[in-house]
């Protein structure tokens, strides 16, 4: 297999802080990664490095291309989808133009409203809602709406980042099934930023480890659940 | 009983040029969250190459068009010679870049077409309208464009993808980008429709108040008052606005003794003030709330 993603030497800056201190890791095409640590390792600012929005250093391939000086809009005209923390929600739009913003960048016009209808059949609770302001949802229904967002782009590549933020565990555990099987049935790979380790471990296939800005463990995702060591170390449970 | 009701109805006609400019000043708003003090001078200068066109014996409604797309790529290269560059600079260096827009295209207007006084024709006429005695076929013509103008807006924004997308850049800039909308060209097509919606206003209230480089000023202030009234987030607040601020104009000009022709503008100026002071988010603004 070769690697989707290939994040090397990545070093990124809040002005003067320096937030990623050399961080590498690969993305294999059709796998579910999770991308663990703290608050503050790391993990969304690397999500940030990826789609260019925060400043950086380092090399980012996708599928051969390089990203480094594209603007946002035009890594995610690629084919990266990124469901940023606080799910990014157009709250003031309708649930429908959510999902049609989504597809904005495609020219299939026609396809887009099987599309929608296909997210109808994924996530049934946007289906009753799709005329509502999309603000007046529950945080797991936003959650639900960001990620069908993303998936209206056709995205090869899918970023999430912490989708169990402010959810309630039922909640959680409906929409990383969910997550597996987008990833099984419509061929996304996808890279889940988590703080929810044991959940997030269960998901994916891949993991690494992120503190203080470098990658300090990766491995197979159920290895990392079964090492004890690891787990009280890092992950904290 | 008639003195009154003609009074609404010329206000509401003015209201119309007010509701334009404050739909003008709002769109800019929206993309970059600054008021752009030079929309009137914009407005100015788009009807003089208007009345220039005419000069030149082109027939109105085909200057009027070409006005329209020349004032469009106009704002548009405004905002990508001195905005963009300003994107990221703190608010007051975008006032100055107003204020200089301003006094530029002030003086470059009257340099080119000197400050006399210049009429300016209407296409609908000045007889009365339907034989009414309250109001005449120009001013009717004022609310008639208005009106469809807006139409054609709403319709835009909410049934083009296009339309979507700004909605988008303006709402949720990083949000917008994350999609793949390319917000700083959005931020240009806004200024871009901006200019060409004040080009209308001035080509409408010209023949009211004739051609000359600062016909614009007082008009400007009434569509701030008028954006302010109605709220500044909202397009149709702000067209709401601008016919209460024609109509509250007209009546206090008629009504309160000592107001007059010449106190008309404190009155605008006054209504800001009270706008702000009793509901700063405007009849129809959502209210402005920072995490901190």
């Amino acid at each position: 297999m070769t690697a989707m993603l290939n994040v090397k030497d990545l070093r990124a800056y809040y002005g003067q802080v320096q937030a990623l201190h050399g961080l590498s890791f690969a993305l294999n095409e059709g796998s579910l990664t999770t991308l663990l640590g703290a608050n503050g390792a790391g993990k969304t600012t690397t999500l940030r490095a990826i789609c260019n929005m925060v400043r950086s250093t380092g090399a980012i391939e996708f599928e051969g291309k390089a990203l480094s000086g594209k603007s946002t809009e035009n890594i995610v005209r690629l084919g990266i989808a990124h469901v940023p923390q606080g799910r990014g929600t157009f709250t003031t739009m309708t649930v429908e133009e959510n999902l049609q913003l989504g597809a904005i960048t495609r020219t299939d016009k026609k396809n887009i409203v099987d599309d929608i209808e296909r997210m109808y059949a994924h996530f049934p609770v946007l289906k009753e809602r799709y005329t509502q302001q999309a603000g007046t949802l529950s945080g797991g229904e936003q959650q639900m709406l960001a990620v069908a967002r993303a998936l209206m782009l056709r995205p090869r590549l899918m970023l999430l980042d912490e989708p169990s933020f402010g959810l309630a565990p039922l909640i959680v555990r409906d929409l990383f099934k969910i997550l597996g099987k987008i990833n099984r049935e419509e061929k996304v790979t996808i890279l889940v930023v988590e703080q929810n380790a044991q959940l997030a471990l269960e998901l994916a296939d891949q993991a690494y480890v992120i503190e203080t800005g470098k990658i300090v463990m990766s491995g197979n995702a159920k290895e990392i659940a079964s090492n004890e060591d690891v787990r009280k170390s890092y992950l904290g449970y | 009983m008639e003195l009154f009701t003609n009074q609404v109805l010329a206000g509401i006609a003015t209201g119309a040029i007010y509701a334009c400019m404050a739909l003008a000043v709002v769109m800019i708003y929206q993309a970059i969250d600054h008021l752009n003090f030079a929309q009137g001078e914009m407005a100015m200068f788009s009807t003089f190459i208007s009345w220039q066109l005419m000069q030149w014996g082109i027939p109105y409604w085909w200057a009027f068009l070409l006005t329209l797309i020349i004032s469009f790529a106009g704002g548009i290269l405004i905002e990508r010679l001195l905005f963009k560059p300003l994107a990221k600079a703190p608010v007051l260096t975008n006032v100055a870049g107003f204020i200089a827009l301003f006094a530029i295209v002030n003086s470059v207007a009257g340099l080119t077409w000197d400050f006399t006084i210049k009429q300016y024709p209407t296409p609908f006429g000045s007889s009365p309208f339907l034989g009414s005695q309250l109001i005449s076929t120009h001013q009717a013509g004022m609310i008639g464009v208005t009106v469809g103008l807006l139409i054609a807006l709403y319709l835009f924004f909410q049934f083009t993808r296009i339309g979507l997308a700004m909605r988008a850049a303006a709402a949720l800039p990083e949000s917008a980008r994350l999609v793949g909308v390319n917000t700083s060209w959005m931020i240009a097509l806004g200024w871009g429709m901006a200019s060409a919606i004040g080009a209308i206003a001035g080509i409408l209230i010209a023949p009211v108040v004739f051609l000359e480089p600062n016909m614009m000023g007082g008009v400007l202030i009434y569509g701030f008052a008028a954006a302010v009234l109605g709220g500044l987030t909202s397009p149709l607040g702000a067209v709401l606005g601008g016919f209460l601020v024609g109509v509250f104009e007209n009546l206090a000009g008629t009504y309160i003794p000592g107001v007059g022709n010449e106190l008309k503008l404190p009155i605008a100026l006054a209504l800001i003030i009270t706008v702000l002071v009793v509901k700063p988010a405007g009849l129809m603004g959502r209210p402005i709330v920072k995490r901190v």
